[in-house]
């Protein structure tokens, strides 16, 4: 292609875009857009599969076989939502082996929520509400991202997503109002993932004291990201403050008011420190998630290595028959 | 036949049958079934986020979902049969280990082994093809619904496994030793699937439940033909003294019905 051609595809990308059209794998795309795909959705891939790690530690004690079940259902949804993530990715060109590889060596990042541990029961009830819950404010305006693959795998992921949200929150509704006990177990778990659900949208983007930097600009010129870090958590409290209320539980923040003027309710200050050390690998749980991810790859060689040998040898066979 | 003599034969029927039907055999027999299912489907779970790769965390999450689908369905009925009020949760939550019936191949910890978990599974999925493919034809009608749904899923366990034995037996030198060691190991496990002295033989006339006994030998075809097709030879190792049936369990079954059981009874009561 010369340079006039390319001139001219590029142009016809940004037509696209500007249409709010969807950009297919084999049309002409700029560098940069295709990067910044490939990261986002293998990053996103990763959280899909580490996240399996934190709700996958519960399978084994769940309390009823009811509830053992739909964990199970859940956490293999999971993995099903990193598989179509990672095929997003490849038709890209990434490579999955590839994009784990960046996982393994920590020079891919996944998302920091799933460095917080799950001590009891009720964390299964408050991930699920609180932690889907968040996932799909973040992700509903990604079904309308422009690059297409992306937007459909999107569109399958949230739908799983919202019976992950309804689950949590029947499992925490279950426990408050269940005994003592329960009610104070589920109490707990929202304390605890309250505040990591909303750091979930990333550092603050607006105002004066949006964080320097980002790719937020970039991504919203392409149609990649929709709305704001600060727009998507506001949307977020709105809509989980009354569910709480419905559940019975305390949000643990005394600055949570509705603010009248706004038509939204304020909320306290994030303790964005603590978000940027978790980043950073000193959250409480960073290494041991990354540990058994690598251990269960690592364990696994020997498997995919002998699936690989025996295609091998079936391909020669059908090729010698052909042959003969 | 003469009106009085076919007085005579009713009455001499009752006398032989009792005339409460012996709900024991029967729950013994459902919770059998039923605790192979759960405590498969206990061990299966644990390979879900720790699997040699993505598409084997989904396909163990679903032959685990099945066999827990099995139990809970079973398990239900084996409360009914006994008609103490115990639900399924009762039955698999606040049962003692001696209660459990269980095999000891479904039980012991499978020590993150791929190979060991693949052999185990051929091992079950052929046996319980075996089993409900026979039983769908049960004269109990709740065991036979059972069993027509069981029957399909477990042909596709069974066709996974195979797969996966007929890769690593035919895959790398390295995946071959594995495989064939893992067959060593859960080989010795196997011959308490086809132990009938659980089962009342009363059962099996009725019609009600399928003779273990004679499931060992089109179990043992199946698996010969499917490692022959793998390059694996047919293990050579005797039987384990086990009595799973009886509720004498391996020492890791405690640590097993530890983990499941502690939260549900830390909360007696509750709901969930
Ligand atoms: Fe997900
Ligand atoms: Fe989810």
């Amino acid at each position: 292609m010369d340079e006039q051609d390319e001139q001219r595809e590029l142009a016809r990308f940004q037509s696209i875009i500007d249409d709010d059209g969807r950009i297919e794998p084999r049309d002409v795309m700029p560098e940069g857009y295709r990067k910044t795909l490939i990261r986002q959705m293998a990053q996103h891939a990763h959280s899909e599969i580490i996240g399996m790690q934190p709700e996958g530690n519960w399978i084994s004690r769940a309390p009823s076989l009811r509830r053992k079940a739909i964990l199970m259902a859940k956490v293999q949804d999971e993995a099903g939502h990193g598989l179509y993530l990672y095929a997003a990715a490849e038709t890209l060109g990434a490579d999955r082996g590839e994009l784990l590889d960046l996982l393994h060596t920590g020079r891919q990042k996944y998302s920091s929520i799933f460095n917080y541990p799950t001590l009891t029961w009720a964390d299964m009830g408050a991930i699920g509400w609180l932690v889907d819950g968040a996932a799909i404010v973040n992700q509903v305006p990604l079904c309308r991202c422009s690059y297409g693959p992306y937007a459909r795998a999107m569109v399958r992921v949230c739908k799983e997503e919202s019976f992950h949200q309804r689950q949590g929150f029947e499992i925490l509704h279950t426990l408050s109002h269940g005994t003592e006990a329960q009610h104070a177990m589920a109490q707990d778990a929202v304390d605890r993932w309250w505040w990591p659900s909303l750091m979930m949208f990333g550092p603050r983007d607006t105002g004066a004291d949006a964080a320097p930097g980002g790719h937020t600009e970039q991504s919203m010129a392409w149609g990649i990201k929709r709305f704001s870090n600060d727009e998507l958590r506001q949307r977020f409290v709105d809509m989980t403050v009354p569910q709480a209320e419905a559940l019975g539980l305390t949000l643990p923040d005394p600055d949570l008011r509705w603010n009248e003027q706004r038509g939204s309710y304020d909320f306290g200050e994030i303790d964005f420190a603590e978000l940027f050390e978790v980043i950073k690998g000193n959250g409480p749980c960073n290494r041991q998630r990354l540990e058994h991810r690598v251990r269960a790859h690592q364990d696994g060689a020997w498997v995919r290595e002998a699936a690989d040998a025996y295609a091998a040898k079936r391909a020669a066979d059908r090729t010698a028959q052909g042959a003969a | 036949m003469s009106g009085a003599s076919a007085k005579l034969s009713d009455a001499s029927r009752s006398a032989a049958a009792p005339s409460e039907p012996d709900t024991s055999a029967l729950f013994g027999y459902v919770v059998a079934l039923a605790d192979d299912a759960l405590i498969s489907a206990q061990r299966m779970g644990e390979w879900i986020a720790a699997s040699p790769q993505l598409e084997e965390d989904v396909a163990m999450g679903n032959i685990a979902l099945d066999q827990l689908g099995q139990a809970r369905a079973l398990l239900t009925y084996a409360g009914e049969v006994e008609g103490a009020g115990r639900d399924e949760d009762a039955l698999a939550y606040f049962r003692d280990e001696r209660d459990f019936r269980n095999v000891h191949l479904v039980e012991r910890d499978q020590r993150s082994d791929f190979g060991v978990s693949m052999a185990r599974l051929l091992f079950l999925s052929v046996y319980q093809h075996e089993l409900y493919s026979r039983l769908q034809h049960s004269t109990d009608e709740t065991l036979a619904a059972v069993a027509a749904k069981a029957v399909k899923e477990v042909d596709y366990h069974r066709d996974h496994a195979m797969m996966w034995v007929l890769r690593l037996g035919d895959g790398t030198q390295e995946s071959h030793r594995r495989m064939q060691s893992g067959l060593e190991a859960e080989w010795p496990f196997t011959e308490e699937l086809f132990d009938d002295t659980h089962v009342d033989a009363v059962l099996v006339e009725a019609g009600v439940a399928v003779d273990p006994g004679a499931l060992r030998d089109p179990w043992h075809k199946r698996v010969a033909e499917v490692l022959a097709q793998a390059t694996l030879a047919l293990p050579e190792v005797p039987p384990a003294v086990t009595g799973g049936r009886r509720g004498i369990h391996s020492e890791q079954m405690g640590y097993l019905l530890a983990e499941m059981q502690h939260l549900a009874r830390s909360h007696p009561g509750a709901t969930w």
